[in-house]
């Protein structure tokens, strides 16, 4: 019995241990962008990586979770005989919740894993101490600009993310559902105000410097092995995604 | 110009290096050899701060980097460069944009500066019109001649060589030492090597130091190393072909 206690303790002690290592590293990474030299072709091509080539994924993921927002909405509220605020419905959910959680994960899936794989691998081969050995330091060079592309990128997918999932929910909605095309957007300017809209952004940017943190710090301190790197992209794609839920939790009770 | 003094490290708990005391001769080429897992690439990493001593010190010069980080550390590293085991190239980078790298970062250079100099480093090592390839396409000799042209591009003080024909066939290794000892010779750097490749080390290299259960055993220059009457040492460098005896000169 003692020694489960004990494993359980050192297993908590371990997490919170990393924990503070990973925000010392995060913190390590912000220190050196604002020193030169100035990289912004770098931040540039990773806003590239992570914003730009998301934004399929995104767009796709975005237009479904509207339709079949709208579906399950109307027949919903249709027992209310309130399809008219169809709307509202599907607004309000993309903009306070889906839009910001469910973009952050497809941005984890597809650009969280690659970076952690892509740092990983510069680990294994030797090409991080190559940095290092150039007296060029791999925070800087290397991490800080994902982390900033990581918080520019991620809040623009999600404006994208709402915009889209908005019109799926509509092409559902009112052309498939036949909902008044004037009930359900004029239900969207009644019921989003602005608090919705600034606290879709606040969770959007935590949530992209989450998912470029934990991403980078897991490829940077990979094992220097095949399986050390495939733990590594595995933990974090899940360590980002359960810090994106929990924080989110975290964040929602704050804000409403 | 590099000195280590009463230097030991532990790595995952077990002792590596136990007390390495070691000059480096300046602009001689320097070659460390010893058993597999006895710590010479640990040591060869101590010299440039990729790795700090749980006790001892490291000298680059006037400066003891064992403790230091950040920009001083980066200063003392300017006068290195590096040829890691597997080259280390930057695989999103074309080998053109590997070598003319530490060019841009470093010294800011743009421009047609950046690729004259870049051009002579590549001819230089026989990679002439190779630029524009990726190192997925090179062989493992070509990415090494890569790695060197960068190390030489900055035309550094100091290389450090990590085991740099390891995996290489017989004919692809000589040709890589024949192109360290002929750089070395024309720009005169202090050169400091790693390998196993027994017995050709002795032809390319000034001195050869041994590392034996985490200590120097033996350092001497190639020809006085050949004569050793350790028969620990001599039973180590005879496995490679050298039939080394007491007072016989070899090679």
């Amino acid at each position: 019995m003692t020694n489960v206690i004990e494993q359980l303790g050192a297993s908590a002690v371990m997490r919170i241990q990393e924990m503070g290592r990973m925000l010392l590293f995060v913190l390590s990474a912000f220190a050196w962008l604002v020193r030169p030299p100035f990289r912004f072709h770098q931040i540039m091509k990773q806003l590239h990586f992570i914003g730009y080539r998301s934004t399929f994924v995104v767009v796709l993921t975005a237009g479904f979770t509207g339709m079949v927002l709208a579906l399950q909405g109307y027949y919903s509220l249709r027992k209310f005989g309130a399809e008219g605020v169809l709307g509202s419905a599907v607004a309000l959910s993309m903009i306070r919740e889906l839009g910001p959680v469910l973009a952050a994960l497809m941005v984890t899936a597809r650009a969280g894993s690659a970076m952690t794989a892509e740092i990983g691998i510069m680990r294994i081969t030797e090409q991080i101490d190559a940095l290092d050995t150039m007296a060029i330091n791999p925070l800087q060079y290397l991490i800080a600009p994902k982390l900033v592309a990581g918080v520019i990128g991620v809040p623009l997918l999600v404006a994208i993310f709402d915009v889209v999932g908005i019109y799926g929910g509509s092409l559902v909605g009112v052309d498939l559902l036949g909902v008044s095309e004037g009930a359900y957007w004029s239900s969207i300017e009644s019921a989003v105000e602005w608090k919705d809209v600034y606290g879709g952004i606040l969770k959007s940017i935590s949530f992209g410097l989450i998912v470029s943190s934990v991403c980078c710090y897991k490829g940077f301190y990979t094992r220097q092995s095949a399986e050390g790197l495939g733990r590594a992209t595995t933990e974090a794609v899940v360590l980002s995604s359960v810090l994106i839920l929990v924080w989110d939790y975290f964040l929602t009770s704050v804000l409403l | 110009m590099i000195r280590l003094i009463g230097v030991e490290k532990e790595l995952g708990g077990q002792p590596v290096l136990q007390g390495i005391d070691l000059s480096i001769p300046v602009g001689k080429l320097t070659t460390i050899i010893g058993r597999s897992g006895e710590g010479k690439s640990v040591l060869l990493k101590h010299m440039i701060g990729l790795m700090q001593p749980d006790r001892g010190e490291v000298w680059v010069g006037d400066v003891e980097i064992s403790r230091l980080s950040g920009t001083r550390l980066n200063d003392v590293r300017k006068r290195f460069a590096m040829l890691f085991q597997g080259a280390a190239l930057f695989d999103s980078l074309s080998v053109f944009e590997n070598v003319a790298f530490p060019l841009r970062e470093k010294l800011r250079m743009k421009g047609p500066a950046v690729a004259r100099r870049v051009e002579e480093k590549l001819e230089e090592v026989g990679l002439t019109g190779m630029g524009h390839k990726f190192p997925a396409e090179l062989s493992g000799g070509m990415r090494k001649r890569a790695g060197l042209a960068r190390a030489l591009v900055m035309e550094p003080e100091i290389i450090l060589f990590d085991e740099p024909t390891t995996g290489l066939d017989p004919l692809m290794a000589k040709s890589i030492h024949d192109l360290i000892i002929t750089m070395h010779r024309r720009f005169g750097f202090t050169a400091v090597m790693v390998s196993h490749e027994i017995p050709e080390i002795f032809a390319i290299s000034d001195w050869v130091a041994m590392i034996r259960k985490g200590k120097i055993a033996a350092m001497a220059t190639a020809a006085e190393f050949q004569r050793t009457t350790d028969p620990d040492i001599h039973e180590f460098i005879s496995v490679g072909g050298t039939v080394a005896l007491p007072g016989l000169l070899v090679g």
